[in-house]
């Protein structure tokens, strides 16, 4: 305001006109010291850097704490590093490298303060005149002026993580880039002017590079390395789950190497670029689009610059409006702008194209989460296209529900017999959600994001699943949630978490729902399975009993084998038969009576994926293991002598009731105890001989 | 284990049936079942023409493919193998001999196929009402706590056995009574007298009241054991002794008193081979405190038990007839119970000198 007016100094400040009225003071009152002229201010008033900003407003772009900031430049480099490749229509093949670093003495990871952030990509590569200001100037990219789903949006984040390592260790950030097996490996060492946003080359050369083609960054960064939660960890694995086109290696900065192999062999297709629908616009935007415009008149700015507008369309708007279809865009102002974009807002317009959003797909959400959730049933719902303030949005859900191995090992061990009101412990274990934003993992402001509060919302215990008021559903369950759009409307500038808009949660509790649904049918199938088993138990552990006496009775003269053979037949027919043992696992190589994997889909609940066509057979990195035939995707296959080691095990399932029996020892106590329950009550016991009715009266009276 | 002499008995038949019936189940695809009639007043009714209560036709089905009745078949099995055993060893057993040795863990669990005597017991009953054997037949014996004494020679194994010459201790009578354990020789008396309380049978027995009435003394200690009912029920059978009883005057009299002539309802099955329905009622009769001049001091006061069971009686079919409704209402307008042992406030021998021998001559009996 000041900037506008400098004369207002002229005039008196609006407190010394107050006490101007109320007590007469003389005319020339001594000012106050820090009093600043208009002019004055002015002299200071210039061009704020983007950069300087960053450098006071590093929390904005996610760089607030040390730890925090590390996850950041992992997840900007390769967020970029898939872009990239997904562009190209290259499968990436991303490999990740956290190293320590320190001067002299070797430090641990979880005490190190200094880390160096390698990525290096199989992408298109950079051309060289590129490379510095991808790097070294922020807001400079390829994906800010058009409506195309991918992960970056702005132009800053690679840039920014380079400058927040230039803050803290003063270090450039280097690049090799080599845009194919026939063009030479560029090597940069670039940093960024802060005051002017523009890059400085420090060493620009040209290398031997073992890669044919791709990119690769490397930040030096201060840090903190820390497992667990919203860890580097935890988002390179939930980015695999999202990605499953993806080929991740990780190097710990401990020194391991973690492989997520590919386990979906197609990528995704290619999202469309399409412009804005004139519903999406704000109305600010609005103004800027009328001043950047190629057309020359309104109509054809209207018909050209947005989607969904005719040229027929654009006439009547303009006509609605009482605005002339030729007039120059650039003229149009003020008022006369206003009453236009609310003409348009109140016209009725087609909604935005939705193909121009990629979903992840049903089946590649399966292969992720089975991929890297271990449970016994995985669901995954890909809504239709919707959209929100006229921008096209799908929602995805899935969901993992049952034991990890390491769990199950857990549970196998031999446990002490439960007193009355104990239970296991992981009775009070609660679901996880795991969030993305166009295939990016959301780590933080979880309970802000909608997508947490639609899973709040989700009534679970119509899906058998238990959960207490305003919680999250308990159990061993993984919730996914994905909402892949060409504009994520982000709670803040840190894209942490997605707003609550009414149509994106609509969308997102429909498609939990239809997966809760899918998931009750699971979990009642198995438990009658389970019940049913259960049966066949009791049956079988008798048959033998029966068998013997009769055996016996007959002198010994029975063919034991045959009647065997029959009795369990008959049990087994009774039972369920082959329905069981497969809603059970049985039939597959897991432990007996354990059901590893049933997947449940659109097709009904029987329907088991196929995941088996999509697997890179290759990448199944397990060690040559029994005939995968049974399921192909397990890379853990429990070995059979567990089942056996166990069977001495008393094991008290009490209070377990989802769960089905594993191994016979729990199964014996199952049903041992169960049968007791199922037992019809005995009829009062007929009198003993010897005292016919109840026995009121002592036998012996003296 | 069979003696080479060994024939195998209808009742061994009948077992080896139950496994027979499971082969051809199983052969046929089909649940093996077996079917038991219910033992329960329900399934019971007075047959009045023959003074017995007899088993009615209801029956409740056991299978094997049924939770909840998958390890009671699978008990019935074992007991009846065991039970085949004893007929082929010629063995006889106690129902605990028969839970021990029906007892073990079943393979690869911990559980046990029978936890308690309480299991095993009424399997065994199953099987007597499904098989229609009695348990002599099958074998099992319940203690010994029956005595006898008067004009009658048995044959124990081999022995002779007078029971005129056994003092006053008398025989004891074994739980089986069957003519192949107990062959009954001879016998001279003239009637039996089946008394309710071993005291009293002391007594009658140390005052020798058997030898002065040429009679046949027999108590069961209380609600006679079925080795006692069937001794007299065969001495009246075949030797066409009439039956007395003499149990106190309370409710638990009289019914010990119906399970003798007309059978129990839990056993009434074995009525046909067990009840007496001639043998009568001697005493003690709410009439006679009055009659014999019993002071109401010697009497107890019926407590809430007796009040409802003697009202149950009073109910039952067989207790219908007018003496008999008129009998215990005497007893529950009194509100008093008497116990025989009362008799000596008047005299130490009252019982033997006075109360029996009248009531004999005065044929002062109920039916
Ligand atoms: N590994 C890479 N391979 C090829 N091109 C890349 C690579 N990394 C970055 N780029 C190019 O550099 C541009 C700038 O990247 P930067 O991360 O700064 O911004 P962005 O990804 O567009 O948006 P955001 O700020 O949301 O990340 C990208 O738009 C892309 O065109
Ligand atoms: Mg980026």
């Amino acid at each position: 305001m000041a900037k506008k007016h400098p004369t207002a100094s002229a005039t008196s400040t609006p407190t010394s006109a107050k006490s101007e009225a109320e007590l007469p003071v003389p005319k020339k009152a001594a000012k106050p010291a820090q009093q600043v002229t208009a002019v004055e201010m002015g002299a200071r008033q210039r061009e704020i850097s983007v950069a300087e900003f960053f450098t006071k407003n590093r929390h904005l772009l996610g760089f607030d704490n040390p730890r925090k900031a590390l996850l950041t430049c992992v997840k900007e480099a390769v967020d970029n590093a898939l872009d990239a490749c997904e562009e190209a229509g290259i499968l990436p093949d991303v490999i990740v490298k956290l190293e320590v670093v320190s001067n002299g003495e070797p430090i641990a990871p979880s005490q190190a303060t200094r880390f160096r952030v390698t990525v290096t990509d199989n992408g298109p590569g950079i051309v060289r005149q590129q490379i510095p200001r991808i790097f070294a100037k922020l807001l400079y990219g390829s994906k800010f002026h058009r409506m195309r789903m991918s992960r970056g949006q702005q132009g800053i984040g690679i840039s920014a993580a380079g400058m927040y390592g230039q803050l803290t260790t003063g270090k450039p950030v280097q690049i090799i880039s080599r845009i194919g097996p026939k063009a030479v490996a560029h090597f940069f060492e670039v940093q960024i002017d802060t005051k002017k946003n523009e890059p400085l080359v420090h060493e620009n050369k040209q290398i031997d590079w073992a890669r044919p083609r791709g990119t690769q960054v490397t930040l030096e960064v201060e840090g903190k390395y820390q497992k667990g939660r919203a860890s580097v960890d935890e988002w390179l694995e939930q980015t695999s789950i999202a990605n499953p086109h993806v080929k991740l290696t990780y190097h710990t900065p401990e020194g391991e190497t973690k492989d997520y192999p590919r386990t979906y062999h197609e990528l995704p297709p290619s999202p469309r670029e399409i412009k804005p629908h004139p519903y999406g616009i704000e109305f600010g935007m609005f103004l800027k689009m009328l001043q950047d415009t190629k057309s020359h008149s309104i109509s054809g700015f209207l018909a050209s610059d947005f989607c969904r507008v005719s040229p027929q369309l654009a006439d009547e708007i303009c006509k609605a409006a009482k605005v002339p279809a030729h007039s120059k865009p650039r003229e149009l102002k003020g008022p006369a702008a206003e009453t236009f974009y609310r003409t348009i807002q109140e016209t009725k317009i087609m909604a935005p194209p939705t193909n121009c959003i990629s979903p992840i797909g049903e089946k590649a959400i399966l292969s992720g989460l089975y991929k890297q959730i271990k449970g016994e049933f995985y669901t995954a719902v890909s809504r239709p296209p919707a959209v929100y303030r006229g921008n096209p949005f799908i929602i995805e859900a899935g969901l993992a529900y049952g034991h990890r191995p390491e769990d199950q090992n857990k549970t196998k061990q031999p446990t002490a017999p439960k007193a009355e009101g104990e239970h296991e412990e992981d009775d009070s274990e609660l679901a996880r959600v795991i969030r993305y934003a166009n295939r990016v993992p959301l780590l933080y402001q979880q309970s802000a994001c909608s997508t947490f509060k639609s899973v709040l919302n989700t009534t679970w215990k119509n899906y058998g699943v238990p959960q207490s008021r305003g919680a999250l559903p308990g159990g061993p369950m993984v919730i996914f949630v994905h909402m892949a759009s060409v504009w994520v409307p982000f709670t803040s500038e840190s894209k942490e978490a997605i707003a609550d808009y009414d149509e994106i949660q609509k969308e997102i509790t429909l498609a939990l729902r239809e997966c809760g649904r899918r998931l009750g049918l699971f979990l009642r199938r198995r438990e009658r399975a389970a019940s049913e088993y259960r049966r066949r138990n009791i049956f079988e552990l008798y048959i033998e009993e029966v068998v013997e006496a009769c055996n016996r009775l007959k002198g010994g003269k029975l063919p034991k084998e045959k009647l065997k053979g029959q009795l369990q037949k008959i049990a087994n027919s009774r039972t369920g038969g082959a329905k069981t043992d497969e809603a059970l696992g049985k039939t597959g190589a897991g432990p007996e009576g354990l059901p590893h994997s049933i997947i449940v889909t659109e097709e009904g609940v029987e329907g088991e994926v196929d995941l088996a066509s999509q697997v890179e057979s290759e990448a199944v990195a397990a060690p040559v293991q029994t005939p995968v035939e049974a399921n192909p995707l397990r890379d853990e296959k429990p070995v059979a002598t567990e089942t056996k080691a166990q069977g001495k095990t008393p094991t008290g399932m009490k209070g377990k009731d989802a769960k089905p029996p594993k191994g016979k020892a729990a199964q014996m106590a199952l049903f041992s105890g169960s049968d007791r329950l199922d037992r019809p009550d005995r009829p009062n016991r007929p009198d003993r001989r010897d005292r016919p009715v109840s026995a009121s009266k002592p036998r012996g009276k003296k | 284990m069979a003696t080479k002499q060994h024939k195998t008995t209808s009742v061994e038949k009948k077992l080896i049936g139950l496994a027979d019936m499971v082969v051809t189940a199983a052969e046929r695809s089909k649940d093996p079942t077996f079917a038991i009639p219910i033992r329960a007043l329900s399934n019971v009714s007075f047959n009045e023409r023959k003074g017995l209560i007899e088993m009615g036709a209801k029956k409740q089905t056991r299978s094997f493919f049924n939770v909840g009745m998958a390890k009671k078949f699978m008990q019935t099995m074992l007991v009846a193998d065991a039970l085949a055993e004893l007929q082929r060893a010629e063995l006889t057993t106690s129902l605990r001999e028969i839970y021990y040795r029906t007892k073990h863990t079943i393979q690869d669990s911990h559980e046990n196929t029978f936890d308690t005597q309480d299991e095993s017991d009424p399997v065994i009953e199953d099987l007597e009402v499904s098989l229609a054997a009695l348990r002599e037949e099958l074998h099992v014996r319940a203690e010994n706590s029956g005595s006898i004494v008067g004009p009658v020679v048995f044959g124990d194994d081999g022995d002779r056995v007078d029971c005129s010459k056994l003092g006053k201790g008398g025989y004891s009578v074994p739980s089986i009574v069957e003519p192949e354990y107990l062959e009954i020789r001879r016998c001279t008396a003239d009637f039996v007298l089946l008394v309710e309380k071993g005291t009293q049978w002391n007594r009658l027995s140390e005052d020798k009241f058997w030898r002065r009435y040429n009679c046949v003394l027999l108590t069961g200690n209380g609600q006679p054991p079925r080795g006692v009912r069937r001794l007299a029920r065969r001495l009246h059978e075949e030797y066409r002794l009439p039956v007395y009883v003499l149990v106190d005057n309370d409710p638990w009299g009289y019914y010990i008193y119906s399970v003798v002539k007309q059978g129990s309802i839990n056993l009434a099955f074995e009525s046909q081979r067990m009840a007496i329905p001639k043998a009568k009622f001697i005493g003690l009769s709410s009439a006679d405190p009055e009659r014999y001049g019993l002071p109401r001091n010697v009497g107890i006061k019926l407590n809430e038990k007796d009040i409802a069971r003697a009202k149950e009686l009073m109910n039952y079919q067989w207790f219908k007839k007018p003496v008999w409704q008129a009998e215990i209402k005497r007893m529950l307008t009194s509100g008093l119970k008497y116990e025989l042992d009362s008799l000596a406030n008047k005299d130490f021998q009252y019982l033997t000198k006075k109360y029996l021998p009248g009531k004999l001559k005065d044929k002062d009996w109920l039916d």
